[in-house]
């Protein structure tokens, strides 16, 4: 195990990728609560805000958008100027006008509460000083009005999460049913395998589909849907290394002692799949995190309010020429992550096959 | 010349590669015609798709038909005298009337046709469209013989039809895909078989060459047509479109010369890279939430309209969906026929903090407050605008302290459960009208119209006023009591009107003719496209 | 040998018809029919239709009526297409799919195994490095954004290529969807290649011949023989995935492809078309995956016992 560790950081692509994978994970985890947006929250008034690091709203558009809330408020602007932040507006309307349309203001994401300076006319028309808001999005907002950063690393956990327990589903049962079929041989093992050239055989799109329209489509469905589909191969691999381990003399010597076939199995066999089945779950992980997005991109991936990079990316590709940073920030972190998860799936293969160890001199 | 300029300024350095661009290979005189899906069938009475009505309207000709306008013209009747009691219309056909294999369109075709549509053994899917002719339900529902029909042709050039009861709108009805003409002898020889190129025939401005699923379907022009002479575009292409970004790049790229859908949420990159030829237009659908009217608490009408009163339609209908729909107030879009401008929702005019004061108070005296939030389900089938609509939706109950969840499925599953009367709480639902009559939005709520009405709403009022309307003959008293029926809805709510939809297209500066009409018709025979 | 073949081929009658069965009850226990519109259908209509296409029937009956028809080879009408027998539908969908399959997966045979190889025997080296990124963003990167931005591109800012559409599969029309198609296979089987020849080049006898000074390129020759038997035993089922469509490069270059037909179908409950797919795709992976079988016997004899 020592040994394997110092293969493994020998390769620094290996150590860069493990610590990039880290901190993405990590940025996912607690990112959210830094940003200072709600993922959920809706901002009406910045629907679709390019990426940057001014602040919203912008100078130019404090007037426009005064004048859609004016409209709102049945009120007309006659002058507007803004000083350190805060904007004097003066209104005026036909009728007198009601105080508490003020509250359309604040309300709007883009200004503070809205205090009277001065009333006159018998209250057709208003000074009002308002405080102008000031909202960052990094990476810009969605065609709902949605800070996209907060967006894409909460899309992050789901997408990490999917990753891991799918692969984990399918490691587990891959990993059982082919060290029992591999172990058990003859009839059981003939009937075992059958039955995982039919599902072979079944078209896996058709598959997940079906499962999708089934049972309401959700998370955790989705995860059973892609790890019952995935584990396939996962059997097929654990099988023929138990075959072989099976004529090993430490099996044997175990069989000898009357040691039960599931203590063996436990005990002897499993273990020894484990290098080979680390290497497939590496590469298994940025599969499964593709195909969600493929589900995504037929409307039958994560659901709102819950959302993915795959769901994101979804939508981003639909809005590339009207808002590329919509599928820029989440597509980024999806390459990213899923080329650090082929470098670590490479360097493990490496690490746990000690026959490289003299061709794979450390560079 | 090709659409999109912009792309090509901030590509000036290619610009020598883009002009070596051979040509795109545009064969002379063939418009291609985006149409949002592919046809299912081109038997226009197993038709149940607009896309299909697209193709149908240039492949056949009704006794009347649209022209570009959406204006109902003479087809192949060219006149109609209607007896005293508006039971009776007999119609002479045109003497020039060609089938495409020049054989004469006689009135016993459109006998046949009428006959086979209803006939219960063909298992067309809009029969009922047809049912204001004498004893066509009864027919369809296998009680009488098709001969019985009320359609007869003392000559060959005489139609008479007798309706159940005056039908204000049944002229209308005659331009639907469902009273197309088939031509007897080919259906008869080849059966369902006769829809193939080799087989069709059909008495339309254009005839049928190449259909391939999920390719496109090509149309000639009908040297037979009574119009020919008329007829600009020798051919036409009608090309799918399920993915409407990437029609419309395909459309950038001079690909296609029209397109019959847009990306609602794309809207203003569409207006700013395309101008002019984005072309909306009105259309007669609605965008509606059905409530489950069966059960409490959405059987409280105060529930019903606290709802609605916080739904800020314009935010939807202008930002979401990019001014592709309209805000709706009322049950019917404005500007139908027979109607006049339907009752609105209360509430229109006042301020958004009073109407949310209201729908909190309406919410408190229902029941529920801070102590007792409503939460509900709101159900939809998954499309992008649809999930972007329940996100918006959701937030704009959440201001009055109502919680809401989704559950959106496949379209099928969805309108499965509507149609299996399956509990509910909230549910979109929509509407695209067959012609341009009040009757065909207000029937929807009749009670005992189960698979349009998931919620089973049922008024005695209503259906006296809709009972009423449908037996009377005098426009302006049926009007007037339509207008009634729909100001029930409008106070009761069984169904929240939120957004009217909108025709939307994309229109090649090469391709003219295009009018944007209610009916959503643009027949190829009246469109013109340059070389 | 011919008996190894003769074995798998009847084992491929049962296991084609559990996954019919399989097929069969899953999308006919899905909710919703092919009749349930956005515009509800009169109960009449609906009854009417259920019966002309046997849907009243038990759900048994409609099986055995189902399987009997499969066994003479009539794959029933479709249910979405009125007009059309689901056997004509595929007949149009399946040359379009085996075109743009056929030469994805030539492309990505010829860049995956030469880029692969070329990287493995230089390992360290810019080349290694170039393919080994390139690998990783062709599998990284999903086709629904691959294809949008190959169109802007290639279609609307170069302006080269059309953006879409079929066409009769004019060779214009086919560059991008195959290159969108070819782009992931690629990369995954560089990165296999490459791994499999780097394991291939560690072993004792190809060391031996290094160290006695054989010729590099008949070293080069051996490995890649002994390299290539991960590749061929995946072969089978890229293969079927490419050869039978994709729906993502379909929807989005406006091709009338099979795998359109085939989540079109689902989602639109066109069982017949489904099922009919199910059944053709079904062969397609067994049959591969045995040709797959075959050329892993003929490289490796030692497997033709271990089966």
């Amino acid at each position: 195990m020592r040994g394997f560790v110092r293969r493994l950081f020998r390769h620094r692509s290996a150590t860069v990728a493990l610590g990039f994978l880290a901190a993405v994970a990590l940025a996912c985890l607690v990112g959210p609560e830094l940003t200072g947006h709600d993922p959920g929250r809706i901002y009406p008034d910045l629907v679709g805000t390019p990426p940057g690091l001014a602040a919203h709203p912008r100078p130019g558009t404090v007037r426009p958008a005064l004048e859609r809330l004016a409209f709102r408020m049945r009120v007309t602007v006659r002058a507007v100027t803004i000083r350190d932040g805060t904007a004097h507006v003066t209104v005026d309307a036909p009728r007198s006008i009601d105080p508490r349309v003020l509250t359309y203001l604040p309300r709007s994401d883009l200004f503070g509460p809205a205090t009277i300076l001065e009333r006159a006319e018998d209250g057709r028309r208003l000074v009002v000083s308002v405080p102008v808001l000031e909202q960052r999005f990094l990476l810009g907002t969605d065609v709902l009005g949605r800070d996209l950063l907060t967006r894409t690393l909460v899309a992050g956990r789901v997408s990490l999460v999917i990753g891991l327990v799918a692969t984990g589903v399918a490691l587990l049962i891959g990993l059982t049913y082919g060290a029992v079929a591999g172990y058990a041989g003859g009839r059981v093992d003939a009937v075992m395998m059958r039955l995982v050239d039919v599902l072979y055989a079944l078209p896996f799109v058709f598959f997940v589909i079906m499962l999708l329209v089934f049972f309401r489509a959700g998370l955790g469905l989705i995860l059973v849907a892609i790890g019952a589909v995935e584990w396939l191969d996962m059997a097929r691999m654990v099988r023929a290394q138990t075959l072989s381990l099976r004529q090993r003399d430490f099996v044997r010597a175990a069989e000898a002692l009357g040691l039960s076939s599931a203590r063996i199995l436990v005990r002897h066999i499993v273990p020894n799949t484990l290098g080979p089945v680390t290497v497939a779950a590496t590469v298994l992980v940025p599969k499964v995190i593709l195909l969600e997005s493929f589900l995504s991109f037929l409307g039958l991936g994560v659901q709102e309010p819950q959302t993915s990079w795959g769901a994101l990316i979804a939508e981003g590709a639909r809005a590339i020429e009207s808002a590329p940073w919509m599928l820029a920030a989440p597509a980024a972190f999806l390459v990213t992550t899923l080329l650090a998860l082929n470098v670590l799936g490479d360097a493990l293969g490496e690490a746990l096959d000690p026959r490289r160890d003299a061709l794979t001199a450390p560079r | 010349m090709r659409p999109a300029p912009h792309r090509r300024q901030c590509l000036a350095g290619l610009a020598a590669a883009a002009l070596a661009r051979p040509a795109e290979a545009a064969p002379a005189g063939l418009y291609r015609r985006g149409n949002d899906a592919d046809p299912g069938t081109l038997d226009p009475h197993k038709s149940s798709t607009v896309a299909e009505a697209h193709i149908l309207r240039d492949l056949y000709e009704g006794l009347l038909t649209y022209d570009n306008h959406g204006r109902i013209i003479p087809g192949c009747a060219e006149a109609c005298t209607v007896s005293g009691d508006g039971l009776t219309y007999t119609f002479t056909l045109r003497e020039r009337a060609r089938w495409s294999n020049g054989d004469p369109v006689v009135a016993n075709d459109f006998v046949f046709s009428l006959r086979r549509i209803l006939d219960p053994a063909l298992a067309a899917k809009y029969a009922e469209v047809l049912f204001p002719i004498r004893g066509a339900a009864a027919v369809n529902r296998g009680a009488a013989a098709p001969e019985s029909i009320g359609v007869d042709a003392p000559s060959a050039r005489t139609l008479v039809l007798t309706l159940e009861r005056p039908t204000p709108y049944v002229l209308e009805l005659l331009t639907h895909s469902t009273a197309l003409p088939v031509h007897p002898a080919t259906v008869t020889r080849f059966g369902a078989a006769f829809t193939r190129p080799e087989n069709l025939v059909s008495n339309g401005a254009y005839a049928l060459r190449e259909a391939a699923p999920n390719d496109r379907v090509i149309l000639v022009r009908n040297p037979h047509f009574h119009a020919a002479a008329d007829v600009a575009i020798p051919s036409v292409a009608f090309l799918p479109t399920p993915d409407l970004a990437s029609a419309v790049r395909r459309y950038a790229g001079g690909e296609i010369d029209s397109l019959a859908d847009l990306p609602a949420d794309q809207m203003a990159s569409l207006r700013a890279r395309f101008g002019g030829q984005v072309v909306l237009g009105p259309s007669l659908g609605l965008y509606a939430l059905a409530l489950d009217t069966r059960r409490a608490p959405f059987d409280d009408v105060r529930v019903r309209r606290a709802l609605s009163l916080v739904i800020d339609r314009e935010f939807l209908a202008q930002r979401l969906w990019g001014e592709t729909m309209d805000p709706a107030y009322s049950l019917c879009p404005p500007g139908l026929d027979h109607y006049r401008a339907p009752p609105e929702l209360a509430g229109r005019d006042a301020l958004p903090i009073d109407r949310e004061d209201e729908a909190r108070a309406l919410l408190a005296a229902a029941g529920f407050g801070p102590g007792r939030p409503l939460a509900l389900e709101y159900r939809f089938n998954a499309s992008d605008n649809n999930r972007n609509t329940a996100v918006a939706l959701a937030e704009m109950w959440r201001g009055i302290g109502v919680a809401t969840r989704f559950t959106y499925t496949d379209a099928k599953t969805h309108f499965a459960y509507l149609r299996e009367g399956r509990p509910f709480d909230v549910a979109r639902v929509s509407w695209i009208a067959d012609y341009s009559d009040p009757q065909n939005f207000l029937f929807l709520l009749q009670s005992g119209n189960d698979t349009l009405n998931p919620g089973h709403y049922a008024d005695a009022a209503y259906d006296g006023l809709m009972r009423d309307a449908a037996g009377e003959t005098d426009l302006a008293r049926r009007a007037d009591l339509l207008f009634r029926a729909e100001t029930i809805v409008v106070t009761d709510l069984p169904w929240i009107p939120v957004m009217h939809t909108r025709s939307k297209a994309l229109i090649s500066p090469r391709l003219s003719g295009y009018r944007p009409n209610l009916r959503n018709a643009a027949p190829t025979r009246f469109l013109r496209l340059e070389a | 040998m011919i008996g190894f073949v003769l074995r798998r081929l009847l084992q491929a009658v049962p296991t084609l018809l559990a996954v019919v069965t399989v097929s069969f009850f899953l999308i006919r226990l899905a909710p919703g029919g092919p009749f349930d519109l956005e515009r509800p259908l009169a109960p009449a209509a609906m009854a009417a239709l259920q019966e002309t296409y046997g849907l009243d029937q038990p759900l048994a009956v409609q099986y055995l009526r189902y399987l009997g028809a499969l066994a003479r080879g009539d794959f029933g009408p479709s249910f979405s297409f009125r007009d059309r027998g689901v056997a004509e539908i595929l007949g149009h969908g399946l040359p379009v799919s085996m075109t743009i399959g056929g030469l994805a997966l030539g492309l990505a045979l010829a860049l995956g195994i030469g880029l692969g190889a070329g990287a493995a025997f230089r390992p360290g080296r810019l080349l290694d490095r170039v393919v080994g990124l390139g690998a990783g963003l062709g599998v990284a990167v999903p086709t629904f954004v691959v294809a949008p931005l190959l169109q802007i591109v290639f279609g609307l800012g170069l302006g080269w290529l059309p953006v879409g559409s079929w066409e009769g599969g004019a060779p214009a029309h086919l560059v991008l969807p195959v290159l969108t198609l070819a782009l992931p296979q690629a990369g995954l089987l560089a990165r296999l290649t490459r791994a499999s020849l780097r394991e291939t080049l560690a072993l004792p006898h190809i060391r031996t011949q290094r160290a006695m000074g054989l010729p590099r390129r008949r070293i080069a020759r051996h490995a890649l023989r002994g390299a290539l038997l991960p590749i061929v035993a995946i072969l089978g089922s890229t293969a079927a995935a490419l050869l039978t469509g994709s729906v993502v490069v379909e929807t989005l270059f406006g091709l009338p492809g099979l795998g359109r037909t085939f989540v079109d179908g689902a989602l639109n409950r066109d069982y017949t078309l489904v099922m009919g797919t199910v059944v053709l795709v079904g062969v397609f992976v067994i049959g591969l995956n045995l040709v797959a079988d075959i050329l892993c016997a003929l490289l490796d004899p030692r497997l033709r016992i271990a089966r």
